[in-house]
Formats: structure tokens, sequence, C-alpha cells
């Protein structure tokens, strides 16, 4: 899994019907010092996350559709925590 | 998912079956303030998206799930999404 930071949402009104009421985040994933880490992504948001907040996502794709009840669907990303602390033990 | 721009169209009449009937579109990858960043890649349609619009679409072989329990689709990108806006902080 990876850590993100949830940095706006995405509407869409025409897409896939296992999309269909889920919020769409888009998440600028992070290296541990906190710089960017590649292009942001789109996920679908199991735990209700916001914008700013920094979270955990699964970006594979069983988990990530299984997470929001949605077994074989077209999602292969999803939000499944909220990160409140990240301890580096070195 | 990620986001993308549909920059034009490819047309195989020899084709899988199961690639029949649909739409086949040439996707430009886009960077988070909107431009065009990464290489172009084919994605099968999924939504009805047109030439231009921002789309977004799923990787792998989740993109095949686009038409389950119909059919399988021998797709790794497929266009799940029509995008009106997306919001940046």
């Amino acid at each position: 899994m990876l850590i993100g930071k949830v940095i706006g949402e995405v509407v869409a009104t025409r897409k896939h019907a296992s999309h269909e009421g889920q919020k769409i985040l888009y998440v600028q994933m992070l290296n541990l010092d906190g710089s960017g880490r590649g292009s942001p992504r789109l996920a679908v948001d199991a735990v209700d996350a916001g914008v700013g907040d920094d979270v955990l996502v699964a970006q594979e794709g069983w988990s990530a559709m299984t997470s929001v009840g949605k077994p074989y669907s077209p999602i292969d990303m999803a939000v499944v925590g909220v990160i409140d602390q990240v301890h580096l033990s070195e | 998912m990620q986001l993308g721009r549909v920059v034009g169209q490819v047309v195989a009449t020899r084709k899988d079956d199961a690639l029949e009937g649909k739409t086949l579109l040439l996707i430009q990858p886009l960077d988070r303030q909107g431009r065009d960043r990464g290489r172009t890649l084919v994605g099968v349609d999924a939504v009805g998206a047109g030439p231009g619009e921002t789309i977004y679409w799923c990787r792998g072989r989740e993109a095949s799930l686009a038409w389950h329990p119909h059919q399988t689709v021998p797709t790794e990108c497929a266009i799940v999404g029509i995008v009106d806006s997306v919001t940046i902080d």
C-alpha cells in the first residue's frame, strides 16, 4: 500500500455503474519526506476521507474493489485508511 | 484510476471477438494541472467518451471487468468515467 495525500475530488456524472455513488478522490502519493511520488491517481473512497487528509492507499484491484463492496468491477485503487501519524523507527 | 484526455480513435476491423462493436480510444494521460504528461495508450471505451473529453481509466486486469459478467474483454485499459470537474485544493 502507499501513503498519499488527498489533493482533490473528481466529479463524473457519466461513469461505470460500479462507480455510482462512490466518492472519487484525487490522491498524490508521497515519499517519506513528503515530496510527491509520480503523478496523482484516482481512487474510490472506502473511509470517507477528505481533501487534505493523509491517506493509506490500496493499489491492487481486488483489494480496492472489495473495500467498497464492489467485487468484479473496474476499480484499481482505493483509499482504505486515514493516517494520523507515521512513526519512523530510526 | 488515472486522468486522461481522448486524443483520437483506433480502428481495427480484424480483432478479438470481444472487442467487436467497442470503440478503441487513444488516451493522453494528464498531470495535476491538466497538462499532457506521459505516453499515450489505447483504451476500450465503456462509457461513451468522445474526442477531446477528459476521462479516467482503470488499468490492469480490473479493466477487463468493466463488462463483467457479460463479457471478458481483452484489455488492461478501460475508460470508465467522463470527468465533469476535478476540484484541486
